[in-house]
C-alpha cells in the first residue's frame, strides 16, 4: 500500500497537537514549526501529484479494511491536485501571518491552521461521504476558532452567524446522508456509484431528494446564490491572512459537487439526470451576477474581496455545471487562478488595511502606498480575468467550453457583463483607496472614521511591527504563483484535461477502489 | 412505531427551525440543539427500525438484527454536534460579554463606514 497518501493528513493531525502541548508559549518556535510543517506538506503533494499523474487510481485502506465496509483514502488526479492547491496557497499565507503579526494577537493560530490544514486536504482525499462529513467538521472546527481569532465584538458576533450557518448545514448534511443511506445501504462513493446505477428508476423518489439535500450542502460551503448570505460578513470581519486561507473552503464544496455529481450521482445516472446541472447553472450565473454588483455596491476593501469571493466561485461553479469534459478542465484551471487570485486580492486588502483602515474612500496617504498599489492592480486584473494573467485564460477557456452548450448565450453574457462590473468596481475601489488620496483637491475627512471602525476590533495592541520584508515577500509569492499558471497555462491544461477525462470514466476509480473483493 | 418517530423528527425539526430563526442567540443555540438531536434520531432510523434485536450478525443461528452501522454514525455525529454546540456557546458569551448584546444580527457594524449595504 502506498503510504503518501495518508501523509497530508497525518503530518497537520501530529503537527497541531504537538505545537498545542509542547510549544505552547514559545511563538518563535511555533512558527518554525508551524512553516516547516506546510513546507513539509507541499513537498508531499508534490510527492503525490507526480504519482497520480500517470492515471493511476491509488488506494489507501484505513485499517486495512476492504472498501465498501472500511474508509478508503482515493488518490487520483483530481485529489492530488486539490492537494497540492492547499499546499501551495498555505505557504504565503502562512508566512504572511507571521509577517503581519496576525499569529501574536490570539491564541494557538499555528495549532488551528494545522488543523484547518488536515480538514481540508481529508475533504480532497477521503473516498467515503460519512467521512467526507468527517473532515468537513475537522476544517469547520478549525475555522471556527481562525475566523474569531483576535477576537473583538464585530468578529465574534460575525463568528457566531458563521458557525450556526455551518452547523446548519452540518445537519442538513447528515440528513442527507442518513437519506442516500436509508436508499442504497452503503456510504462509499464507489459503492455508491454501483448502487445507485442498479436501482430501478421509478424507485428513486427519496434518493433524488437525499441527491438534491447534498448538493444544498455544497452550495452552502461554495456560497452559492441563494446559499451565499454567510460569506461577505464572516470573511470580512475574519482576520485578512485567515480569509485568504479560506479561500480555498469555498473550492471544497466545488470538490465535492463535482467529485459527488460525476461518481456517485454522475450525468447519465438515470436516476439523477439533468437534476443536478438544470439547478446548478441558473444558481451559478446568479451567484456571478449578485458578486459583481457586490463589488460595484460595497464601501469596504474587505467585503470587496468577499464579494469578489462570491463572483470567482460563480464563474467556477458555471463551468462545473455543465457536466462536460472540457468545461470539467477548464473549471479545474479556474480553480487554481480564482484561489490563488482570491487569496492575494486578501493578502493585499489586509495591507491596506492595517496602514489605512478598509474604508473605500480618500484617506491620508499610506506608507508604501505605490507598492500596495501596483499589487492591488495586479490583484485585480487576475481577478477581473484581463490579459495577460490566467484570468483571461480561465474565463476563455470557460466561455469556449459552454458555446456549444444550450444556454450559451445567457452564460456568455452573464460572464462578460459580470467581468465588465467586477473591473468597474475594482476600478473605482483601487482609484478611490490609491489615487485619490494624493489629489490636492480632495476633501479628506480631517477625522478618518477609519478609528470608528476599529475600534471593536482586539483590544487593541497597538497592531505590532509589521514586518514588510516577509509580508511583501509572501505576497509576491502569490502573484508569482498566478504568473507561473499564465506562463505553464499549456502543461496545467494538459493536466487539468486528462483529470477531467478519469473524473467522466469513473469505472476506473469504483474499480480501484471495489477491485479487491473480486 | 414508525409513525412515531417520524413524526418525533418532524416536530424536533420543526421546533429547530423556529427557534434559529429567533433574534437573540441564546433560542438560535436551543434551535440548533433541537435539529441535532432530530437528525439524530432520523440517522438512527435509516437502518429501518428494529425493536429488541441486537446490532451484531449470529452466525450460529437465524436471529433478527438490526443495522449496526448507522449508531456507529449516531455516534460519531452526537460528538460531533456535541462539540460544536459547545464551541457555539463559548463563542456567543464572548460576542455578548464583548459587545453587551445578544442579537444575532449585525446591523450597527455596517452602518459604520459601509451604510449598510445588503444587510
Amino acid at each position: 500500500m502506498n503510504h503518501w497518501i495518508v501523509a497530508p493528513i497525518v503530518l497537520p493531525a501530529i503537527l497541531a497537537p504537538f505545537i498545542i502541548m509542547v510549544l505552547r508559549y514559545h511563538l518563535d518556535l511555533q512558527r518554525i514549526f508551524s512553516v516547516a510543517g506546510v513546507v513539509g506538506l507541499l513537498g508531499i503533494a508534490l510527492t503525490i501529484t507526480a504519482q497520480a499523474a500517470g492515471g493511476e487510481i491509488h488506494v489507501y485502506e484505513l485499517g486495512d479494511w476492504p472498501a465498501p465496509f472500511g474508509i478508503v483514502l482515493v488518490l487520483d488526479r483530481l485529489s492530488a491536485m486539490m492537494v497540492l492547491l492547499t499546499a501551495l496557497l498555505a505557504l504565503p499565507v502562512v508566512l504572511y501571518a507571521i509577517a503581519s503579526g496576525w499569529d501574536e494577537r490570539g491564541n494557538h493560530f499555528h495549532p488551528l491552521f494545522q488543523f484547518q490544514l488536515m480538514g481540508v486536504c481529508g475533504a480532497f482525499l477521503t473516498g467515503d461521504a460519512f467521512n467526507l462529513f468527517v473532515f468537513f467538521e475537522v476544517l469547520l472546527i478549525a475555522s471556527y476558532g481562525l475566523m474569531t481569532h483576535g477576537g473583538g465584538a464585530v468578529r465574534l458576533k460575525a463568528g457566531v452567524q458563521y458557525v450556526t450557518y455551518n452547523l446548519l448545514g452540518s445537519t442538513l448534511f447528515l440528513f442527507a446522508l442518513g437519506t442516500i443511506y436509508s436508499v442504497t445501504g452503503t456510504l462509499n462513493m464507489a459503492d455508491l456509484a454501483v448502487r445507485v446505477a442498479e436501482i430501478p428508476a421509478e424507485d428513486t423518489a427519496l434518493l433524488r431528494v437525499g441527491a438534491v439535500l447534498l448538493l444544498l450542502v455544497f452550495c452552502i460551503k461554495a456560497a452559492v446564490l441563494p446559499l451565499h448570505f454567510w460569506l461577505p460578513a464572516s470573511y470580512a470581519n475574519a482576520p485578512l491572512p485567515v480569509a485568504a486561507l479560506f479561500a480555498i473552503m469555498t473550492k471544497v464544496g466545488a470538490y465535492s459537487i463535482l467529485r459527488v455529481y460525476t461518481l456517485a450521482f454522475g450525468p447519465d445516472v438515470a436516476v439523477t439526470e439533468g437534476l443536478v446541472g438544470d439547478w446548478l447553472q441558473p444558481a451559478a450565473l446568479l451567484t456571478l451576477a449578485i458578486g459583481s454588483i457586490g463589488i460595484l455596491g460595497t464601501r469596504h476593501i474587505a467585503r470587496m474581496v468577499a464579494f469578489c469571493a462570491i463572483a470567482s466561485m460563480g464563474t467556477l461553479l458555471v463551468a462545473i455545471s455543465l457536466f462536460t469534459e472540457t468545461a470539467t478542465a477548464a473549471a479545474l484551471y479556474y480553480v487554481y487562478h480564482s484561489t490563488l487570485a482570491t487569496a492575494l486580492l486578501f493578502l493585499v486588502a489586509d495591507l491596506v488595511m492595517e496602514r489605512r483602515g478598509g474604508a473605500i474612500a480618500p484617506r491620508p496617504p499610506m506608507p508604501q502606498s505605490g507598492l500596495i498599489s501596483a499589487l492591488f492592480f495586479v490583484g485585480a486584473i487576475a481577478m477581473a480575468g484581463m490579459p495577460p494573467l490566467s484570468g483571461f485564460i480561465g474565463k476563455l477557456l470557460v466561455l469556449d467550453a459552454s458555446w456549444y452548450a444550450p444556454d450559451a448565450t445567457a452564460v456568455w453574457a452573464v460572464v462578460l457583463i459580470g467581468s465588465f462590473v467586477t473591473i468597474v468596481g475594482l476600478a473605482r475601489a483601487g482609484s478611490l483607496i490609491f489615487w485619490k488620496s494624493y489629489d490636492a483637491s480632495t476633501q479628506i475627512d480631517p477625522e478618518p472614521e477609519t478609528e470608528a471602525t476599529n475600534d471593536d476590533e482586539p483590544p487593541h495592541r497597538p497592531a505590532p511591527e509589521p514586518q514588510p520584508g516577509l509580508a511583501f515577500t509572501s505576497v509576491f509569492g502569490v502573484v508569482l504563483g498566478l504568473v507561473l499558471l499564465t506562463l505553464f497555462a499549456g502543461p496545467s491544461l494538459d493536466y487539468t484535461r486528462k483529470t477531467a477525462a478519469q473524473l467522466f470514466a469513473p469505472e476506473q476509480y469504483i474499480s480501484a477502489v471495489l477491485g479487491r473483493e473480486d | 412505531m414508525e409513525a412515531l418517530v417520524a413524526s418525533a423528527v418532524g416536530v424536533l425539526t420543526a421546533a429547530g427551525i423556529f427557534l434559529i430563526l429567533r433574534r437573540r442567540t441564546f433560542p438560535v443555540i436551543l434551535g440548533l440543539s433541537l435539529l441535532t438531536y432530530a437528525v439524530n434520531v432520523f440517522l438512527f432510523a435509516t437502518g429501518r427500525l428494529a425493536v429488541n434485536a441486537p446490532a451484531v450478525l449470529n452466525k450460529y443461528e437465524e436471529v433478527p438484527y438490526t443495522d449496526p452501522l448507522p449508531q456507529a454514525l449516531v455516534l460519531t455525529a452526537i460528538v460531533i454536534s456535541f462539540g460544536m454546540t459547545a464551541v457555539i456557546v463559548m463563542i456567543a458569551l464572548g460576542a455578548y460579554l464583548s459587545s453587551k448584546d445578544d442579537h444575532i444580527d449585525m446591523a450597527a457594524q455596517d452602518s459604520v463606514d459601509d451604510a449598510g449595504e445588503d444587510a
